[in-house]
């Protein structure tokens, strides 16, 4: 099936999405999704971000289609003709979807430990307005703690359902879904039930915003201060392909994540032991620096070679009269 | 050889005379510009006891700032750090706890606040960065001092002292 996307065409098979084969053309046309997740089956068509306009809708029936489309949920037809970014239309639509999703989203970004790798944040500087309209209170909720290595802290949650597709699909028993309806929809494990599995460490990664955060890593510093390093180890759990992300501070590892493609997505999902529990550089095998967006904050201050040349750290001189001088008690 | 622009002259050092060999006149002259100076408005100040204006966006010492309730405005977001040419600036940050609603403003805060003042510029980019108004270079000059830990600046040093004290 031939499609074309802001001028690109494009050759896939049939029930491909308009966004996936957005994705197989890459650049600026791929549409932002913030709940659909490509490694999750049944995710995509909550949070609207995606939309775009067909306007032609196949070969056989060119008419346009009257509505703009959520692009994760409707498949492509042959001779379909998309708009994304050309369309005046749908980046006035996703201005409107960015500023409905910061209607209970706190804008405090300087304390949440998301800033940085946060799409939501990236989507509101893109499209988003500097000012709210909102005139309301926002919802607030208290946090929970889901087991002792993560937590849930609603206020935050965009409702894209994404880790409620993780605990039901990579988890083996699932205690942890959606209460409530409407705008009183919440996350939440069954009476504040921890999660105990394997693979609920992903609910993490998956997360698009801070609304699960791994306590271990919690205020401990920023992500554009740590430095990121690509190491696998053999994993001893089922499933797990002990592939991640080190993210170090100095010599510590102070998180491990999942690593994530350019859309964000993990390329496969990790085990809790490797999560949480192997924080020591002797059980992975550094494979090199984490490629990271000149884009990104996280790129900022970044060397690209796993030992930067060194300054003062190998001249014994220089490190000796340093330590000389901090520790100095008297005047000269 | 003849100069090009044919205006140089021949200096004759011719001796001193009389008045000129006492000195007196010289010396008369010399005291009495100094003494000219006893009735003109000194230059100078006398710097610790007495202090210049400063021009008003001048940038000297960091201070942390407090909001209307007395509670520190600074949320540990480490962007005066990122934006810190000179990396100037560490931070460590904690979590608030139950019952420290007083003391700080947002969940989280900075537990240790340093900037080294040797390293500093005084640029203000921390102080634009800063997305909650909590560090303004308003402060006076840094002072001296002879050891170089005594220049890394803790949140002692910086934060404004509470209101009403």
């Amino acid at each position: 099936m031939k499609v074309t996307i802001d001028g690109f065409p494009i050759e896939v098979e049939a029930g491909t999405t308009i966004l996936n084969a957005a994705r197989m053309i890459g650049g600026d046309i791929v549409p932002p999704a913030m709940c659909y997740y490509s490694k999750l089956e049944g995710t995509g068509g909550k949070c609207r971000t995606c939309l775009v306009q067909v306007s032609k809708g196949s070969e056989k029936d060119p008419r346009p289609m009257p509505k703009l489309v959520a692009s994760c949920r409707t498949t492509v037809m042959d001779g379909m003709e998309v708009k994304n970014i050309t369309s005046p239309e749908v980046i006035e639509a996703r201005k409107g979807v960015v500023e409905m999703l910061l209607i209970n989203h706190p804008l405090d970004c300087p304390v949440c430990d998301q800033a940085g790798e946060c799409h939501l944040q990236d989507l509101g500087y893109e499209h988003g307005a500097a000012k709210t309209r909102y005139e309301f209170d926002r919802r607030t909720f208290e946090k929970i703690d889901i087991g002792d290595k993560i937590q849930l802290h609603m206020t935050r949650c965009i409702l894209c359902y994404r880790c409620v597709f993780v605990a039901d699909q990579i988890t083996d028993h699932r205690i942890h879904g959606i209460l409530n309806r409407g705008d009183h929809s919440e996350i939440s494990t069954y009476i504040q039930k921890a999660v105990d599995n394997d693979f609920s460490g992903n609910v993490i990664d998956v997360c698009p915003v801070g609304a699960l955060t791994d306590k271990t890593f919690r205020f401990k510093n920023r992500v554009w201060f740590t430095k990121p390093v690509e190491a696998h180890r053999d994993c001893e759990t089922e499933k797990c392909g002990g592939k991640v992300t080190l993210w170090y501070k100095g010599e510590d590892v102070i998180r491990v994540t999942a690593r994530k493609d350019e859309y964000g997505e993990a390329e496969e999902f990790i085990c809790n032991t490797c999560r949480f529990d192997k924080k020591r550089t002797s059980d992975w095998v550094i494979e090199g620096p984490r490629k990271v967006s000149h884009k990104s904050v996280i790129n900022s201050n970044h060397y690209d070679t796993l030992h930067p040349l060194p300054v003062v750290k190998t001249n014994p001189v220089l490190i000796e009269a340093n330590k000389e001088q901090f520790e100095r008690e008297t005047r000269l | 050889m003849e100069s090009l622009s044919n205006k140089k002259k021949q200096l004759v050092i011719k001796p001193p005379n009389f008045w000129e060999r006492a000195y007196l006149p010289a010396i008369v002259h010399g005291l009495s510009i100094t003494m000219s100076h006893f009735f003109k408005k000194p230059v100078t100040i006398q710097y610790p006891d007495e202090k210049r204006e400063f021009s008003e966006n001048y940038r000297g010492l960091h201070s942390l700032k407090r909001d209307e309730n007395g509670a520190e405005r600074c949320t540990a977001c480490g962007l005066c750090a990122l934006s810190c040419p000179a990396e100037a600036i560490t931070m460590i940050a904690a979590e608030r706890q139950k019952g420290e609603e007083h003391l700080y403003r947002e969940e989280k805060y900075a537990a240790v606040y340093e900037i080294n003042m040797l390293r500093c510029i005084f640029c203000g980019l921390c102080e634009e960065a800063c997305p909650k108004e909590a560090i303004y270079l308003d402060g006076d000059i840094v002072q001296s001092d002879y050891l170089r830990k005594d220049f890394i600046y803790g949140k002692d040093k910086l934060v404004e002292p509470p209101l009403n004290q």
